[in-house]
């Protein structure tokens, strides 16, 4: 909502406040005042001037030569460009040596060898918005309505001395929707006085009902329905301190009927509508639901198709406005309309909500109904209206206006306790000063016990229900800076994280020191991105209207959007990125989904190019499986999970380097390297990747550590070499050996693998470093060659593993 | 014989000095202090001497054996060091040369602001609530005061999967399942940190996807006043000791009265700049006493009970923090972007 300080000091006095001033008091115990506006502020030297003659320009078609009297003895030659100049204007003259805004300067120039000392302004160039402009000035000049004296600062004339006030509202203050409204919060605020209109009807002896009838078929949609006559009117150009008023409003000028329509609608926040009775044509407005697929054209020119959910305004026979929101075509009041039907209204905001929504308007007036205006001023506005109609634009209204009239203006009233104000606060006000707040706001109350106060409502406080509400009043008119600072004087409770937050954070902490960036993606995205990597017909939650085809369903992976990421930095020179992601994952069973789907927190990572780089030293490592896989068992020691790699095949992995991670054979994770295709697809080079089921991991309980004795007596190492089949695994071979070895075997690894010269093809030769030990005493050379004959006996049986020779 | 001990001594002498190495210098040792050498040899005929001359060459022979022992071992110890400190010159290198690179990824500074901030409130017994991030039409609008067609449900729109399901808009959820989970029963002090979806076209301000965390207190007695003091509390702690605290008036359909929370702008101290759009104040969060109609929706009798909530933008958190000017840049992941965050 834009407020003009100038229009709102109509209501209120603030002559002793800067718009500064009364913005912040605002601000602070009312509603926020996003900005304040001054305009014209960088506008200087703008006169008012009569265009006394306008001629041709010798040497260019577009321009004009003009001799304007500027106040002074002489006129001044000025040329201009605009197509609808003409002699007798009076019109907005920006003298030489005075800016406009934009850091503008006007300076003596000659243009086509003709001197122009000074410019005839448009509004646009005075610093109105376009879309505020009237049409009639918008492609020219402006043209003062009525006769001005020249040599007269042009600024006040044009509202250019005003300052605006731009509200940012909550919903629930739709009351200051209007300038009444804002006068009556900023009256609070500051405590003081509100002026309101109060307009006077003297009617013409003839009855409106000769002319018009009101029928409302549906009461409850439509409890109030005001109709009012008026005759003989003039319809033409607004005087011009009500067009720069709706302009200062953001409301673009029409003609003087439509334009006190929508300055009531500003003033009251009741919106009206004004009908060309003639073309109305009917004397009888019906007030009904729409018919299902019932078409209608509005004013902004589109064909609207309603249902029987709409309200319609009709003349008994077509609708000729939604209720609410926006008229009709055919009955636009125009230059030629002398009889006007004016229609004060209350619909239903539900109503309008719903018409609003379905149609996709927001006008000024659903805006207001949809929040519900003050039963209690319709009529009034219909009255306010109606007066500036005659006083502005001649004809006479008619006596007794139609009504249906079922409408509840009934204010609301709660009991108020103060003890109840003062525990929810933490304050200790007395009872008169909540009664001095509630005076300020106008809202009367009575002293019914020690501690209640019983609080009319005022009906433009639609947004007031219950107590609390009255509270909150309390509140920020005493303000919030008022309020002592206290702590909860709840028992002590134990705060912290629960011991899966405290892992996950632990997760974050390992893959960070191992190097892997934390992204964050989004978790929208679409099946066929996810296609390469995930199993086919697996089932996706979307969202019913996307927003765009990229954003359509929730992720079942969080792979995809991390080779995105890896494919980003790649095109920026970024050759070496290892990312990692944790986040939710969404799965469902349902074709048609009814339920909350499975939503499991995983984690996954993506890696390429050099894992390690000394570069003057000449050391690249790059990234391939086992640094992956490194990674993952460091992970896993860290969670205290047991992890089995097993060679597998998985959608768009290598399938000769990609295993599945199983904890007690469940499967938890993948990890592998990008199959071709898939880094193809993202034009990566060889990439990378895993992803667990991170969930799961954090729900694990990793036993209770318990001290081993560190051994007393020596350990014995034996390194064997094994000639293998190349597809028997290390791990296969590891499996045999602890079986094998028993309890005197301490461990088994892999420090060697070879294939190549010397090696039989198809072969490979393992090499293992076994450890024996005993705990209770020194092991003898004969003890250590009886396992280790056993080892490599079940080597040769179940691996045909032979000793390399 | 003296003489010949003298001449023994002067030989020595001089070999000792010509010794470059501690091989030669061995030699020298061997030579002349061995078992067969010349002053041993010396040593040995000096039966046949008299009686008288036996205690004057025998007191030459030690003195000339300990000069050319003493000589032997000074110059044992400059051969020494002299080799130590060539092979310490031989082993210099360049220490301005770049180090082994240790990596270090970096956290992401949306989770960094989270972390920070739930151990700020961990901190004042507040405990983390996590809820789903598909979310019941219940849960997201109705347990919090929105009823169908509430003209408020317009300032959040919403993705929808199906009539009843939606990607939750806030984390205001989790407020209502936690309430549900203590059955009426106090207190309840949580934050809960998650993402939100938002039907907003993404720009340099705006996100579909966003983050929040939320934050809830009910028991009996909570007042306004409370939550000046924890706002307090936390402002101090999360953007240090000299910042300054106000409330403004505002609306949310899940608390009654509601707040805003600015803090003195960090850039100008207060006096207004860009940063602050000239009002001296940045706007942090949003706040206020918990409806009645939520604590009831949550299992909780109003009468008895009260609570206040508060709700922040993680982003606008980190964007204030560290200077960052469009939000895009948290969801685009760019390497240029994220190590820098390595240091946090």
């Amino acid at each position: 909502m834009l407020i003009s300080y100038q229009w709102l000091k109509e209501y209120i006095q603030l002559d002793d406040l800067t718009p500064e001033e009364a913005a912040e008091k605002l601000t602070l115990h009312g509603v926020e005042v996003d900005a304040v506006h001054h305009k014209g502020e960088d506008i200087t030297n703008l006169v008012t001037g009569r265009v006394v003659s306008c001629a041709q320009h010798p040497d260019a078609d577009k321009l004009s030569l003009c001799q304007v009297d500027v106040g002074e003895a002489d006129p001044v030659q000025i040329v201009c460009g605009a197509p609808n100049v003409a002699e007798g204007q009076d019109v907005a003259v920006a003298r030489v040596g005075g800016r406009l805004p934009g850091g503008m300067k006007i300076k003596r120039a000659k243009l086509r060898g003709q001197v122009s000392e000074g410019m005839i302004c448009s509004l646009q160039e005075l610093g109105w918005e376009g879309k505020v402009v009237p049409k009639k000035y918008s492609e020219g000049i402006f043209v003062f309505p009525e006769p001005v004296v020249p040599g007269m600062d042009a600024k006040p004339l044009l509202g250019l001395d005003d300052t605006i006030l731009e509200l940012d509202l909550t919903p629930n203050r739709s009351d200051c929707l209007s300038m009444l409204g804002t006068a009556y919060e900023m009256a609070a605020v500051l405590d003081r006085e509100v002026k309101l209109p109060d307009p006077q009807i003297v009617p013409s002896a003839e009855e409106t009902a000769a002319y018009i009838r009101v029928d409302v078929q549906s009461p409850a949609a439509n409890p109030y329905y005001g109709a009012l006559m008026l005759r003989d009117l003039q319809v033409g150009e607004s005087p011009l301190w009500l067009q720069t008023s709706l302009m200062a409003a953001g409301v673009r000028p029409l003609n003087n009927i439509v334009d006190i329509t929508n300055y009531v609608l500003l003033e009251y926040g009741q919106p009206l509508h004004a009908f060309d009775y003639d073309q109305f044509g009917s004397e009888k407005v019906v007030v009904r639901q729409a018919q299902e697929g019932e078409t209608m054209t509005t004013l902004d020119g589109e064909e609207r198709t309603l249902n029987a959910h709409h309200l319609v305004i009709t003349n008994g026979t077509k609708p000729t406005a939604i209720a609410g929101v926006m008229g009709g075509s055919d009955a636009e009041v125009e230059d030629a309309t002398t009889n006007v039907l004016l229609e004060a209204a209350y619909f239903d905001p539900g109503v309008v909500r719903y018409a609003q929504r379905d149609l996709g308007i927001r006008s000024d007036s659903s805006i207001r109904f949809e929040k519900g205006v003050d039963p209690n001023r319709t009529a009034e506005a219909g009255r306010r209206a109606a007066s500036l109609m005659k006083q502005l634009a001649g004809g006479e209204i008619l006596a007794e206006p139609s009504e249906h009239d079922t409408l509840h203006r009934q204010p609301l009233e709660l009991d108020v306790s103060l003890a109840r104000i003062n525990r929810a606060l933490g304050t200790s006000l007395t009872i008169e000063e909540v009664s001095a707040i509630l005076k300020r706001l106008q809202f009367p109350a009575e002293q019914t016990d020690e501690d209640l106060l019983a609080v009319t409502v005022p009906t433009r406080r639609q947004d007031i229900a219950i107590e609390p509400d009255i509270v909150e009043e309390v509140a920020r008119l005493y303000g919030y800076d008022n309020i002592p600072v206290t702590l909860p004087n709840t028992p002590a409770t134990q705060g912290g994280l629960s011991l899966e937050q405290k892992k996950k954070r632990q997760v974050r902490r390992f893959l960070e020191s191992c190097g892997l960036h934390e992204a964050v993606s989004y978790s929208l995205t679409t099946e066929e991105k996810e296609a390469p990597l995930v199993p086919e017909n697996r089932l996706r939650v979307p969202v019913a209207l996307p927003m765009s085809e990229d954003r359509s369903s929730l992720r079942t992976t969080l792979v995809p959007h991390l080779l995105d990421a890896l494919s980003h930095n790649k095109n920026r020179s970024r050759q070496h990125v290892s990312l990692f992601e944790i986040g939710s994952v969404f799965f469902t069973e349902e074709e048609e989904i009814t339920r909350q789907p499975d939503e499991r927190t995983y984690a996954a990572g993506a890696m390429m190019g050099l894992w390690e780089e000394h570069a003057w030293q000449g050391e690249k490592k790059p990234v391939d499986f086992f640094v992956l896989k490194g990674v993952l068992e460091g992970l896993a020691a860290e969670l205290q999970i047991d992890a089995v790699f097993e060679a597998a095949e998985r959608p768009g992995l290598h399938p000769g380097r990609t295993a599945v991670i199983k904890n007690g054979g469940r499967i938890i994770g993948t990890a592998g390297q990008l199959h071709p295709d898939t880094a193809a697809a993202w034009s990566l080079p060889e990439t990378y990747v895993f992803e667990l089921d991170l969930q799961y991991l954090l729900e694990q309980q990793a036993e209770v550590m318990k001290y081993v004795p560190i051994p007393r007596y020596p350990a014995v190492d034996r390194d064997i070499a094994l000639v293998v089949d190349t597809h028997v695994s290390a791990a296969d071979m590891k499996q045999v050996i602890e079986e094998a070895g028993g309890d005197l075997l301490d461990s088994a690894s892999v420090f060697d693998v070879y294939e190549g010269e010397h090696v039989e093809a198809g072969k490979k030769s393992v090499a293992f470093t076994l450890k024996y030990l005993d705990r209770g005493r020194t092991l003898t050379e004969e003890d250590v060659t009886a396992v280790h004959e056993n080892i490599l006996a079940a080597l040769n049986k179940q691996t045909g593993a032979v000793l390399r020779g | 014989m003296q003489e010949r001990l003298q001449e023994l001594q002067d030989e020595a002498v001089k070999q000792v000095a010509d010794a470059d190495t501690l091989q030669e210098l061995e030699e020298v040792r061997v030579r002349y202090l061995g078992k067969k050498g010349p002053i041993t040899e010396v040593m040995k005929s000096m039966g046949r001497l008299s009686k008288e001359e036996r205690p004057a060459v025998g007191a030459k022979a030690n003195e000339v054996r300990g000069r050319v022992q003493e000589l032997i071992e000074e110059k044992e110890q400059t051969l020494r060091e002299a080799a130590v400190t060539k092979q310490l010159e031989e082993e210099r290198i360049d220490v301005t040369l770049p180090g082994r690179p240790v990596s270090k990824g970096a956290g992401h500074p949306l989770t960094s602001v989270v972390e920070t901030i739930e151990d700020v409130f961990t901190g004042m017994g507040f405990q983390v609530a996590e809820g789903p991030e598909v979310e019941t039409d219940y849960y997201n609008f109705e347990s919090l005061n929105l009823p169908k067609h509430h003209p408020a449900r317009d300032m959040q729109d919403t993705f929808f999967v199906t009539s009843d399901l939606l990607l939750r808009t806030q984390t205001s959820p989790v407020q209502t399942r936690t309430m549900e989970q203590h059955e009426g029963k106090g207190p309840v002090k949580i934050i809960c940190p998650g993402k939100v979806y938002r039907r907003d076209e993404d720009d340099a301000t705006h996100s579909h996807q966003f983050m929040q965390i939320e934050g809830l207190v009910v028991d009996e007695g909570i007042r306004m006043s409370d939550l000046k003091g924890i706002f307090e509390a936390f402002v101090k702690s999360y953007f240090g000791e000299d910042r300054e605290i106000r409330l403004r008036p505002s609306f949310f359909p899940f608390t009654e009265p509601s707040a805003e929370l600015d803090i003195s702008c960090a850039m100008c101290g207060g006096s207004g700049c860009r940063t602050c759009k000239g009002t001296g104040w940045i706007e942090v969060l949003g706040s206020g006493m918990v409806h009645p109609n939520v604590l009831r929706m949550g299992g909780f009798d109003p009468e008895k009970y009260s609570g206040f909530a508060f709700g922040m933008g993680v982003e606008r958190f980190a964007m204030l923090k560290y200077g960052i000017d469009d939000i895009r840049h948290f969801y685009t992941n760019d390497t240029r972007f994220l190590e820098q965050f390595t240091r946090v």
